[in-house]
């Protein structure tokens, strides 16, 4: 294993980006997505998760380092690139780029948006609840903090499941990469639809 | 007879050693039907005159099999990194702008060291050993079907037009290049070859090996050779997977 330090991290960072991160991110997404049915409906669905048992450790061990892991060697990889979408304009090396600006991105943002909730709540300046996000998306420009950030964390996870997918090695030939990418569209645009329409219910 | 006065200009990108400042220069070439980028070249070379009528030292190049099989003179001609033999004047527009392949150290001009790549095709054992002490005899045969397709991967020259063209191969990263991702999967294909498959995959997962890829794609599509690259990483990426599992969760040592 020693010898191969650098594999086992990559591969360790791909797999960490879909299980548990991708799937908490389409859980939240979703969770959220209860205020569309009004404050009470995202109170009671946000009351639940609260309550859950082991809540600090299941928030430690599936979103907490998980994420921190996969943001620190992911600004790494995204540092080493020399990106060249202008001499070499193709659709893949477009996204290649993306995934990295949508990556750090979505670092700053994540980080903007803990310190806002969970760290606040965390310290009982505020408590879990539709108010505090009404509070916080009443500011135009949180809302377009919001919705980029929204859109650059689906989109990071849309493509780096498509990542995924060529890493592990289950989508190798031309064709079947292709109809994962269609896959992972159509993953963008639901999800990023959830996700919005949530945002917007707050306002 | 007014083509004989017609002249092709060349905007060259030039350096007078490793560590100097790179500098263009401008040359006007006579003109002739079904000229290459290297007979421009060598026109230059007949004539270092550039275009302000200076006299200068001689554009400095690499070739070789001049038929694109050696990957001997590629470099970045308009924009593209390709071959200059294989690359007609007739189909360029002008001026056509010369550089070299500046992922690689450059040694003077257009001449670049590739070096790196060689010694990335001994990393990857990138060759079926089958010499000894005794003739071993004929191998096992290979299907034919699987020659031919294994042909399409034994076309890689090591240009490096992939390398050039891949944002993860640079100063700041050790990957070693699309090419020799491709390379262990035409070995590790052919019978004999696939007697050290595992050790070809296990120098795959070195640092600076495979998981250096970070499907960006502009290697298969800037491939002069049309070698599946994305296909063969992919294929490559699932080969190291299993290895990785057999290594730690394995016991039989001899995979």
């Amino acid at each position: 294993m020693a010898e191969h330090r650098e594999f086992v991290w990559r591969r360790l960072h791909s797999l960490l980006g879909v299980i548990p991160i991708g799937i908490f991110l389409v859980q939240h997404l979703v969770v959220n997505h209860f205020a569309v049915y009004g404050e009470e409906s995202f109170n009671a669905a946000a009351g639940v998760l609260e309550s859950l048992p082991f809540l600090l450790a299941l928030e430690i061990f599936v979103i907490y380092l998980p994420i921190l892991f996969h943001a620190i060697l992911g600004v790494y990889i995204a540092f080493t690139a020399r990106n060249n979408t202008v001499k070499y304009s193709f659709f893949r090396n477009w996204l290649f780029y993306l995934q990295r600006i949508t990556g750090v991105f979505t670092l700053i943002f994540i980080a903007w948006h803990v310190w806002e909730t969970r760290v606040q709540i965390g310290l009982g300046n505020e408590e879990l609840s539709f108010g505090l996000m009404e509070n916080i998306l009443s500011n135009p420009i949180m809302l377009w903090f919001y919705i980029v950030g929204v859109l650059a964390a689906v989109f990071h996870f849309s493509n780096g499941l498509w990542g995924f997918m060529v890493h592990w090695g289950f989508a190798q030939s031309p064709k079947s990469q292709k109809i994962v990418t269609y896959v992972t569209l159509a993953v963008f645009l639901v999800v990023s639809f959830i996700g919005i329409r949530a945002l917007l219910a707050f306002v | 007879m007014a083509e004989n006065q017609k002249t092709v200009t060349f905007i060259i990108t030039r350096q007078d050693s490793p560590d100097s400042a790179p500098y263009k220069e401008t040359f006007h070439v006579p003109y002739r039907r079904n000229m290459n980028i290297i007979s421009g070249l060598m026109e230059i070379q007949k004539n270092p005159v550039n275009a302000k009528g200076e006299n200068v030292s001689p554009v400095q190049w690499e070739m070789n099999c001049l038929e694109e099989v050696c990957g001997a003179c590629s470099m970045v001609i308009n924009g593209t990194a390709r071959q200059s033999c294989s690359t007609l004047v007739d189909e360029l527009e002008q001026p056509i702008h010369l550089a070299p392949m500046d992922t690689f150290p450059v040694v003077r001009d257009l001449v670049i060291d590739r070096s790196r790549m060689f010694d990335a095709l001994k990393r990857i054992k990138a060759w079926i050993p089958i010499d000894g002490t005794y003739d071993l005899g004929p191998g096992p045969r290979m299907p034919e079907k699987k020659r031919q397709w294994a042909y399409e991967l034994s076309k890689c020259m090591t240009c490096g037009v992939c390398l050039e063209s891949c944002p993860n191969v640079n100063d700041k990263s050790d990957f070693i290049g699309p090419a020799l991702l491709s390379l262990p999967r035409l070995y590790n294909a052919h019978p004999t070859g696939a007697m050290n498959k595992s050790e070809r995959l296990n120098a795959l997962m070195e640092d600076g090996g495979i998981t250096g890829c970070g499907n960006s794609q502009n290697c298969v599509q800037v491939c002069p050779k049309g070698i599946p690259l994305t296909t063969s990483i992919a294929a490559m990426n699932r080969a190291t997977n299993i290895q990785a599992f057999k290594n730690f969760f394995g016991s039989d040592n001899a995979h």
